[in-house]
């Protein structure tokens, strides 16, 4: 297009140099030539700049919204409904420590008005890098398009002395924090907050959502602790420990775990351990997510006699969660009531 | 505060009372004096009694906050001093350093047919060099942001090669933009060039224990990389693609395709230098011309869910001093390619299938060189012979009067990684390297031997062709350590095969950034 433009102006200019030299008396009519030359340019390029300029105002008539995970981005869609565009980064049925930097989620953060993330370091192995290469400054440095969700959220598990020998410990504590439904609540409030701020036109739209959102959580979280209830102090086991959050909520007790340490595959000896500390306990579920090996908890299950529940902590890591976090919790308070009811 | 309203009113009354006493001679004055007095000490009372309230007030405002929002600010206090800074993998200290601070170490163990390990067999600077026991690098890094502009990073290698003797390298200390307008970044510092993949990461990051052939012979043992800024694009399309251009300086054994005199570390001293001629025509620097310039442009296309593909063209342009023309130039062309597939349910980043391969081709300009360079024919000794070492021409009589040519020399290496269950990796390259044979290698020159005769020199071993292949397989028991079993076969056109065996183990304290893909 410049160059094009540029041709253009430069025959111009050549036509008028050669009649310059011909006609004497042309020199006027040259100028004018080379005037209506660069007038040429300069239309032109403003007409870019404002073509340029829509193009701009128009992508940014949504906001663009980058989510690490399937779970917060379920909350960011909750309050953000049709008026945003969202991008989430990790697929629902992978595992969220280990996702891929690709190239691709680069353009998409350069591209974003707000990130959000976890804040507690679950994303460290591959968002760091991403958001360098992203050049984005409305994502950085604690600018406003930069929401950390953990922020007010009571982190437990805070290691005090960091120390590897214990395995994949996160210095902020445990990050799987999102499966209780009241730091759902804190969460949803960051995004309407960071929304209502950047989007201010739809201010009153994000901050009824959020309002709604939460008076669905309060009212379903009654319902799935009642149906918890009867299962209060029951053990369960899981493979990784990330389900403290939802345990403490509902009164269960996962405390047994495959992993020997966090992060570190399961090894016969300690196999051998949770079983029989399974049957002390009287354990009869193990919970495995969809990107953990579900061959161990089958060997565990057989040996004890438990039985295993696929579980997920992101809409549409598990069939029957696609709906969103409210199906998602819907899903894990059935799926366990129905697995410890059973085995009772 | 209430101290300082106290000593005040004190002072006040004070001067109250002496103006009062020197003043009022008169009762009723003394009267309404006495009275204000008493005001004023009924209206501190009040004051003094406000303030309590208030203190206590306070004080109950703290005890009583619902628990909920008490640690709430303390888990965001919490999180606040440990607030995700960008080239932040795992803290140290926990937000109490400015820099994360980490250390890999990574060691070889093994052996080789070969004799001439390091520079012979083994091209890379930091490859396994000796039989035995091989420090291949001891990597500190620090890094983090420097102010809300900036961040910083610096890498400092050490190392200890086949003679013992310890080196230290400074791989890395640059400073970065954080988000300059236009999608633009700069990179200024010590810094690698970008230049294909290999070149960009550090050699714990690789997938094999050695450095691929091709890099090794044409960006040099370690590498291209040095003093300079890099200015990188990343160009407005759907799709990831990113322009970015690389100027350095020339010179050292960092740009060894370029302004570089002397020989690498570890390479043998009786070798004669590329080209056959000597590389001490170091131009120096007379304009922007005699810097090294590299051109990259990458793309990357997510094919499915589960399936990506990196592409990348490079260039490197520069100075080179070789022979004594003074205006010799390098040119190294280079295309790169990385596919990955992961699927969706993959576990802690298993199982997996990698496929990166890497092409150069370099031209390279090498100067007139007349190895008659004290002027007695070679024939320092005066016994009518061309002296021991030097390089005569065909008949053996006579110094080597070498033309300036251009020669052209080309190689690539493919790897294949598959993670096949979680922790474990099989990895297979291949390496070749060749060039077109050049005037002065069919010349039939000779390295004199001081008794008229010589050894017939023909292709320049750092020409010459060569393959490798290499099958290895890595256990992770974690991220940060790993054991590595390497087997290489050799084969230099010139001097036979070898084989290799390598054992190679990496340990990794502190933090450590995530690698790019």
């Amino acid at each position: 297009m410049m160059t094009r433009i540029s041709l253009v102006a430069a025959e111009n200019f050549k036509l008028n140099a050669s009649t310059t030299g011909e006609h004497p008396s042309s020199k006027r009519q040259s100028v004018t030539g080379v005037q209506r030359g660069v007038w040429n340019v300069g239309v032109s390029v403003v007409l870019m700049i404002g073509v340029w300029w829509l193009a701009v105002v128009n992508a940014h008539a949504k906001l663009n919204v980058v989510a690490t995970t399937p779970d917060i981005g379920a909350i960011a869609r909750e309050i953000g409904g049709e008026k945003i565009d969202l991008t989430i980064l990790a697929r629902p049925t992978e595992d969220p420590h280990f996702v891929d930097p690709k190239p691709s989620f680069i353009v998409k953060l350069n591209r974003a008005d707000v990130l959000i993330h976890g804040g507690a370091d679950l994303e460290v192995g591959w968002l760091p890098r991403l958001v360098e290469q992203a050049r984005n400054a409305k994502i950085v440095g604690a600018a406003k398009g930069e929401v950390r969700c953990c922020e007010g959220v009571q982190m437990l598990e805070v290691p005090e002395k960091l120390d590897r020998s214990g395995g994949d410990i996160h210095a902020a504590g445990n990050p799987h924090f999102l499966v209780d439904p009241e730091n759902a609540k804190i969460v949803a409030h960051h995004i309407a907050d960071t929304f209502a701020t950047l989007d201010a036109a739809n201010r009153e739209f994000y901050l009824e959502r959020e309002k709604q959102f939460n008076a669905t959580l309060e009212r379903k979280l009654v319902e799935w602790q009642e149906k918890l209830v009867s299962f209060k102090g029951q053990h369960l086991v899981a493979y990784h420990n990330s389900w403290l959050y939802f345990a403490n909520r509902f009164g269960l007790k996962i405390e047994l775990f495959l992993e020997p340490k966090p992060g570190i595959p399961p090894s016969p000896q300690h196999l051998t351990t949770v079983i029989a500390k399974m049957k002390e306990l009287n354990a009869r579920v193990v919970i495995v997510d969809p990107y953990l090996n579900r061959k161990t908890a089958d060997t565990v299950a057989r040996a004890t006699g438990a039985k295993v529940v696929s579980v997920t902590q992101f809409p549409g890591g598990v069939k029957g969660t696609e709906g969103g976090y409210v199906a998602l919790m819907d899903y894990l308070v059935n799926s366990l009531a129905a697995a410890l009811g059973t085995e009772k | 505060m209430k101290q300082n309203f106290i000593r005040w009113s004190g002072v006040m009354l004070g001067i109250g009372l002496m103006t009062g006493s020197v003043v009022g001679q008169e009762t009723n004055e003394m009267e309404q004096l006495r009275r204000e007095l008493f005001q004023m000490r009924e209206q501190m009372r009040a004051l003094e009694q406000k303030l309590e309230q208030v203190e206590r007030n306070a004080a109950a405002a703290r005890t009583e906050l619902p628990e909920r929002a008490r640690t709430t600010d303390v888990a965001s206090l919490a999180a606040a001093e440990k607030s995700w800074s960008l080239a932040d993998p795992i803290q140290v200290g926990k937000g109490s350093a400015y820099a994360d601070i980490g250390l890999v170490a990574t060691f070889a163990a093994g052996g080789s047919t070969a004799r001439d390990i390091e520079g012979g067999t083994q091209l890379g600077g930091h490859d396994p060099n000796q039989r035995g026991f091989t420090l291949q690098g001891m990597e500190l890094s620090l890094q983090g942001a420097v102010d809300p502009y900036l961040r910083g990073k610096a890498n400092v290698l050490f190392s200890i090669d086949s003679d013992g003797e310890t080196f230290v390298e400074l791989e890395e200390a640059w400073v970065e933009t954080v988000a300059l307008p236009g999608n633009l970044q700069l990179r200024a510092g010590q810094l690698m060039t970008e230049f294909g993949r290999i070149n960009t990461q550090h050699p714990h990051s690789w997938g094999f224990v050695d450095a691929p052939l091709v890099s090794a012979r044409f960006l040099g043992p370690d590498g291209l990389r040095n003093p300079g800024a890099r200015l990188s694009w990343l160009a407005p399309t759907p799709f990831y693609s990113e322009l970015l251009l690389t100027v350095q300086d020339s010179h050292g054994e960092n740009a060894a395709g370029f302004r570089h005199s002397g020989h690498d570390h570890g390479a043998a001293a009786t070798e004669l230098p590329f080209g056959y001629r000597h590389a001490d025509n170091d131009r120096g620097v007379r304009g922007v011309g005699d810097m090294l310039f590299a051109p990259r442009y990458t793309v990357s296309f997510d094919l499915t869910d589960s399936q990506t593909l990196l592409l990348g063209a490079s260039a490197a342009f520069g100075p080179n001093s070789s022979g004594s023309s003074g205006d010799t130039v390098t040119q190294i062309y280079g295309i790169d390619l990385y596919w990955k597939w992961k699927p969706a349910e993959a576990h802690g980043g298993f199982p997996f299938v990698s496929f990166q391969s890497e092409a150069m081709l370099r031209r390279y300009e090498l100067g007139a060189f007349d190895w008659d360079e004290d002027g007695n024919l070679g024939d320092g000794d005066g016994n009518g012979f061309v002296d021991e070492g030097i390089v005569a021409d065909a008949t053996g009589l006579l110094p080597a009067v070498l033309n300036p040519e251009r020669v052209t020399d080309y190689g690539f290496y493919s790897e294949l990684l598959y993670g096949f269950r979680k922790g474990w990796v099989a990895g297979l390259r291949y390496d070749y390297v060749g060039g077109r044979a050049a005037d002065f290698e069919r010349a039939g020159l000779l390295v004199a031997d001081n008794a008229g005769g010589g050894d017939l020199l023909g292709r320049d071993p750092r020409r010459a062709q060569r393959w490798r292949l290499s099958p290895n397989l890595t256990w992770y028991p974690t991220e940060f350590s790993k054991v590595r079993l390497q087997y290489n076969f050799d084969d230099r056109r010139s001097l036979g095969t070898d084989h290799s065996v390598w054992l190679q183990f990496e340990f990794l304290l502190g933090a450590h950034a995530a690698h790019k893909f």
